[in-house]
């Protein structure tokens, strides 16, 4: 065996290895898309064909947005995951700037807590939240949806570590030029971050996109409903009957993230590993 | 550094001594300080630390929402929870559920990271489709998956009979329905590892690998073994750790697909404390399950700052 010989079909057996996994990762998607085209007869054919023989993606999508409100649920989590990543921006950037550049009492034990609070799971705050949400009167309202998530001590602590890298120098010629510390926060540091604010803006929106546990827990009212549960509850509805919708369905529901994802990779992938850390 | 000192000063100081000591903004960088902090502070303790401490002390009640008083019961939550054969089935389903997922798609994470990595051409279409269900709502996909598993029409059962091997009831089958919702969380997680591992394999210096070939390294086994693999040992240990409490938290599939059936044989923790807590209402014993979630998790954080204290850092 000659190395010429060889290189070309380690590389060919790399791309055959590499295809072969990439088909089982997508097979679910090309198979939503596939039975989102066909009509109900073809879905309930036991021949089994990729391509449909009499495409019918207008009719599944007509029928799901016509039993299932999808496009005020797609509403609900454009407002719900702007929420959140707003106000997580406005509570933590500021704390971040106290932490990584101004010297008080207790901003190492505050530091600590904040660090201790990363590592606690969603689900452990969950009975105690709902309880108090309830004795609050505010169960099933987009405040039950966003408030418990205004507070990221994940992003205070990543931007903390960004502000850390930011110089000194910046800051004293800010305040050279009369600008108070809130105005630094919001005129100096958030300029200056902007990549790591776009990084974690991926990581809260796609994270609370895709959440199903806390809608679920907190959530009665049809309208309010988020992309997720409007999937599960058409899925419950339309039990084992309507598969061409349900698929045109789900795909609606993916779509936004995915088209997003496929734009920017880069920046995806990095806001998404940022998980890694946590 | 001397005016932050300074400014430290000031705060344990009372306040109307500091003022005529220390110029006037030190003092009132360090009240922007507090200005600035109280937001997160406050919200912290009433969204997290608190809640937390909370669910320690609703495990020690009888607490039920709605009722109208409550009384401490000390370990009964915890005995009855130990008595129960329905807890016993759930923490053995989610040990085989994390014991399934975490060297599957950290086994498979590794092996595409490596074969991307090993070429040069469509790295980064490959690394996008690998990363795409990462990034697919996952009940959306659950939905999928479930059709795809369907007995009668799905994709799988009608590849098998293709194939002419059996077919399965795969979800609706208590000795198949597990290892169901396994494939579709690896299936999940396979890019997510993918990507730590790329990043990892990226930073190993190259040098190592001739050094390793001058020594007589020369096939990729031999490579692997003598440097990709020790230098990728921080970063597998993280992967498997990370892989593992988000398996532990593993909920969305199990509840729109099998709400633990059938007969319990996918009755997982989370979905133990959700039936409990948010469908009976039962706050005091499903404040017990968490705390016993939480003792997993946090022995799981527990190995992963061990390492990253020894020098392991991802930021």
């Amino acid at each position: 065996m000659s190395n010429a010989h060889s290189i070309p079909f380690r590389a060919i057996l790399r791309h055959v290895l590499l295809i072969a996994g990439a088909a089982l990762m997508l097979a679910p998607f090309i198979w939503m898309i596939s039975t989102a085209s066909k009509p109900q007869t073809e879905i309930f054919s036991s021949e089994l064909h990729l391509i449909p023989h009499q495409l019918a993606l207008a009719e599944n999508l007509r029928e799901a947005f016509a039993k299932a409100n999808l496009l005020r649920f797609l509403l609900n989590g454009v407002i719900v995951t702007i929420s959140i990543f707003v106000l997580q921006i406005m509570v933590a950037l500021p704390a971040a700037y106290a932490l990584a550049k101004l010297r008080f009492l207790g901003r190492e034990t505050l530091f600590a807590l904040v660090l201790f609070g990363i590592l606690i799971p969603p689900q452990a705050t969950a009975v105690p939240v709902f309880l108090m949400l309830h004795k609050a009167g505010l169960l099933d309202s987009y405040a039950a949806l966003v408030l418990p998530f205004t507070i990221s001590v994940f992003g205070i602590f990543l931007m903390r570590q960004f502000f850390k890298t930011v110089p000194d120098d910046l800051v004293d010629a800010a305040r050279m030029d009369g600008i108070s510390e809130f105005g630094i926060v919001w005129r100096v540091m958030l300029p200056a971050a902007i990549p790591a604010v776009t990084a974690f803006g991926i990581f809260s929106v796609v994270a609370h996109w895709n959440d199903y546990f806390w809608p679920l827990i907190v959530l009665n009212s049809e309208q309010l409903r988020t992309p997720p549960l409007a999937v599960a509850h058409f899925r419950n509805s339309e039990a084992g009957t309507s598969y061409g919708p349900l698929m045109a369905a789900a795909m609606v529901i993916i779509a936004p993230l995915v088209i997003a994802f496929l734009f920017a990779q880069r920046r995806f992938i990095e806001g998404i590993t940022l998980t890694g850390i946590k | 550094m001397s005016d932050g000192s300074m400014t430290i000063g000031a705060a344990a100081v009372p306040a109307g001594a500091a003022r005529r000591t220390l110029p006037a903004h030190g003092s009132r960088r360090t009240y922007s300080a507090y200005a600035l902090v109280t937001p997160a502070a406050a919200l912290m303790l009433i969204m997290l630390l608190g809640p937390l401490a909370g669910v320690i002390a609703l495990s020690f009640t009888d607490y039920q929402l709605g009722a109208p008083h409550f009384s401490w019961i000390g370990l009964a939550n915890y005995q009855d929870l130990f008595a129960d054969k329905v807890f016993w089935t759930a923490l053995r389903n989610t040990l085989a559920y994390v014991l399934i997922v975490v060297p599957g798609a950290v086994i498979a994470g590794l092996a595409i990271a490596l074969l991307i990595q090993s070429g040069t051409s469509l790295r980064s279409l490959y690394r996008t489709i690998y990363f795409l269900p990462v990034m697919a709502t996952l009940i959306a996909m659950a939905v999928v998956w479930e059709f795809m598993l369907h007995p009668q029409f799905g994709l799988v059962n009608g590849i098998l009979r293709g194939a002419g091997l059996p077919a399965f009831a795969w979800l609706q089958d208590r000795s198949t329905a597990l290892y169901a919702l396994c494939a579709i969380g690896i299936w999940q997680a396979v890019g997510f590892n993918m990507v730590l591992f790329l990043a990892g394999l990226v930073s190993i210096p190259k040098q190592l690998y001739e050094a390793a070939e001058i020594d007589g390294a020369s096939s990729g086994w031999a490579r692997f073994r003598l440097v990709t693999w020790p230098m990728l040992g921080p970063v597998t240990t993280f992967v498997v750790v990370i892989s593992g409490i988000r398996s532990f938290q593993v909920f969305d599939t199990v509840h729109v697909l099998t709400k633990g059936g059938p007969s319990k044989s996918t009755e997982v923790l989370i979905h133990t404390m959700y039936t409990e807590g948010f469908e009976f209402f039962r706050s005091g014993y499903a404040a017990a399950i968490t705390v016993v979630f939480l003792v997993f998790v946090l022995l799981l954080t527990l190995v992963k700052s061990r390492l990253a204290d020894r020098g392991v850092h991802y930021t």
